[in-house]
């Protein structure tokens, strides 16, 4: 995983509450081998429709979601967090996030800001008054600025950490190699290994 | 205090003790010795190792092969079922890049990715394996701690050869006496489900105790390790005795001379201690025990051959009671028939619970000189590659072939409707597999589960029969396994 220290770019006004996983990502896209190209299933219903935000310039580049109340909610499906990642999008502006959610983007280094839900009206004003802005999310000071909107963001010191260092579930375990390794010198020699293959 | 089987091999592979105590005890992390792959959970993790730019840790501790998908008719065609194709495709190229060990469709040692393991020697007492497949426990036969992962944990075990765990509870499945003939494992694995339930499992690691399993052979004893997920357990397990080493000794890739003695050695120290407690016991009396089938859509929903369809008013429970009206709705059955007058259109023989040679064995001995019921549709799908060549070197095929079944490649088959081996709508099967759920071996399917010489006196009969319900076989037909 990526180190997520600071973070500039165009900020999305999303007005909506409640965006639940389905429409993230609408179920029909859960069958595919690969864990990347899940940007054309983002939001894939919604998109459909011209009006909706990310089919305007200068929206559709931007990497700053900035969205309403409970975001994320319904199904578990890490997808979610793998189609905005694949969109192109690093951080996710909400008052409140569905928990599962919130692990999935950690595990996967999206960063999931809460923030005031006032601070989020005084941001999608700038955004929208001003199309383009941009907005910078800086995790070390945990911070948003946007135009002439500083505000402060929560998030767990846990995950802040993760995120800072870069560290997934694997990452962290490999911290631990040098245990690793120290087992596997162990390990008695009468112990099955697949290579070099034998057969009957 | 003495320590229970599933603790020792815990214990053995701790790389890294989690910090703090009780319910705030961070996960343990363990190494793992044997992590089986196959085409459909796999390739996310894969993809995950590449964008990360990780390589493979151990793929000297990694084996893959291709059962889910893969047809069992043709298999020198290409795959017709695009999907399918791609997800083989993509596991060969994957393993190709990451170095990874591949037993692809054709090849002798393809099938069941747990018939495989053990079959090549691989699956061994005191280890820990995974693969991103719930009926990893099967592998619990042999002692060792076997456990179905998701694909997050198959990219974390495919990157660092570990995974972190919470630890389990202890069950002790105690089942003394002795069976009787026509019951066999099976019954025995299902009437424990019926007995504790789906979730009755849930947290545990099942040990499976007593006179009844001891005197079971390796293929027996990985049929009842098999379905220990249908219980909702962690995993199963069987302590290692003479029978696990007399299976393992001379296998492909079992210890040789000098590190054989060691293995044995160590293996031998692989029991539970006297002095150790379970969480829970349960006792079960192999003596009584009659064949079992199931009349209704989960594995705990199962009775005696011998009984009748139940009464969902006979369910205390209220969600017992709703859940038996629902099962025999779609299963098209009537409360109070009796089990062996419900009639079948198809017999499946197969699957990682029952595919294995004894299986296969156990059932030509029931229709050997036997004809099969004309309505009925049988298949026998051997779980891997080595197993059919083995029965068709035994005369097996023959066998099956002479009395009118269907003599198919390796692999999952009609365990799961993935590939072209599927139940209509309607279509009613009396199934050695390990589910019944709704639409499990094809859309509006109905499955029984059975054992092989259930399924076997069944194709007979062609309603559900155990193989006490057959007349005598002609004289004419050879009563031995080897007539070639
Ligand atoms: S045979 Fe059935 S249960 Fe076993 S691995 Fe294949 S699909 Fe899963």
């Amino acid at each position: 995983m990526e180190k997520f220290t600071t973070h500039t770019g165009i900020g999305v006004p999303l007005r909506q509450s409640n965006v639940d996983t389905d429409q993230i990502i609408p179920a029909v896209y859960l069958k595919r081998i690969t864990r990347t190209g899940f940007e054309d299933a983002l939001f894939a219903a919604w998109r459909k429709d011209a009006s909706f935000i990310l089919n305007q310039e200068p929206f559709s580049t931007g990497s700053v979601l900035v969205a309403g109340p409970d975001f994320g909610t319904g199904s578990s499906r890490e997808h979610a967090v793998w189609a905005l990642k694949d969109y192109g999008f690093k951080a996710v502006l909400s008052s409140r996030f569905a928990d599962i959610f919130r692990g999935n983007s950690g595990k996967q280094g999206l960063l999931a800001a809460e923030l005031a839900q006032d601070d989020i009206e005084l941001i999608w004003k700038v955004l929208e008054n001003a199309p383009g802005t941009e907005v910078k999310v800086d995790l070390v000071s945990k911070t948003v600025e946007c135009g002439n909107v500083v505000a402060p963001f929560e998030i767990d010191d846990y995950t802040r950490w993760r995120l800072l260092e870069g560290l997934d579930d694997i990452g962290l375990t490999l911290q631990h190699e040098e245990d690793i390794t120290a087992y596997e010198a162990t390990r008695p020699s009468f112990k099955p290994k697949t290579l070099p293959a034998r057969t009957q | 205090m003495g320590k229970t089987l599933a603790e020792k091999v815990w214990d053995a592979h701790v790389v890294r003790k989690g910090e703090g105590e009780g319910a705030n005890a961070q996960p343990d992390l363990l190494f793992i010795d044997l992590h089986l792959v196959h085409e459909v959970t796999s390739p996310q993790a894969f993809e995950g190792l590449r964008l990360a730019g990780r390589p493979l840790r151990r793929p000297d501790l990694t084996i893959a092969t291709e059962d889910h998908n893969t047809p069992t008719l043709d298999i020198d065609k290409p795959i017709a079922d695009l999907t399918s194709r791609t997800q083989i495709q993509t596991l060969r190229n994957n393993c190709k890049e990451f170095g990874v060990r591949l037993h692809s469709l054709g090849d002798a040692e393809q099938g069941i990715v747990h018939v495989v393991g053990p079959q090549l020697g691989l699956t061994q007492p005191g280890m820990t394996v995974v693969c991103g497949d719930s009926h990893t426990s099967t592998h619990g036969a042999f002692g060792a701690l076997a456990m179905g992962i998701g694909t997050s944990e198959v990219e974390h075990v495919m990157a660092t050869q570990t995974l972190s765990l919470k630890p389990f509870k202890t069950m002790a499945i105690n089942v003394e006496g002795t069976l009787r003939p026509g019951v066999s494992a099976k019954d025995i694995i299902l009437a424990v489900i019926a007995k504790i339930g789906t979730g009755g499992g849930q947290g545990y690691v099942l040990e499976y105790r007593g006179s009844a399993i001891r005197a079971l052979s390796m293929d027996a004893r990985m049929t009842i390790c098999n379905m220990s997920i249908e219980a909702g357990a962690r995993a199963g397990l069987v302590a290692p005795d003479q029978t696990t080493y007399d299976y393992m000794y001379g296998r492909p890739h079992a210890p040789q001379g000098e590190e054989w003695d060691a293995a044995v050695e160590y293996w031998n120290t692989l029991h539970t201690d006297d002095d150790a407690a379970f969480d829970v016991e349960v006792d079960l009396d192999a003596d009584t025990l009659e064949p079992f089938v199931t009349w209704g859509t989960n594995p705990g929903q199962g009775i005696s051959l011998n009984e009748a369809v139940p009464f969902p008013g006979d369910f205390g429970d209220e969600n017992a009671k709703l859940a038996a009206e629902r099962a025999l709705q779609y299963m098209g059955l009537e409360a109070g028939t009796p089990m062996k007058d419900i009639r079948v259109d198809t017999v499946f023989l197969g699957s990682c619970t029952n595919s294995r040679i004894e299986d296969l064995r156990a059932a030509a001995d029931v229709i050997r000189g036997r004809e099969k019921d004309p309505k009925v549709r049988m298949l026998v799908v051997p779980g891997s590659a080595r197993v059919r060549l083995e029965a068709e070197a035994e005369g097996l095929d023959k066998v099956f072939k002479e009395f009118g079944a269907e003599w198919r490649f390796a692999g999952c088959s009609m365990c799961l409707g993935m590939n072209p081996d599927q139940l209509e709508p309607g279509e009613r099967c009396a199934s050695t597999s390990n589910r019944n759920f709704e639409g499990r071996q094809g859309k509006g399917g109905r499955t029984h589960l059975v054992s092989p010489v259930v399924a076997a006196a069944t194709a007979v009969r062609g309603t559900l029969s155990s193989p006490s319900d057959l007349e005598p076989a002609s004289v004419s037909a050879s009563t031995t396994t080897d007539a070639a």
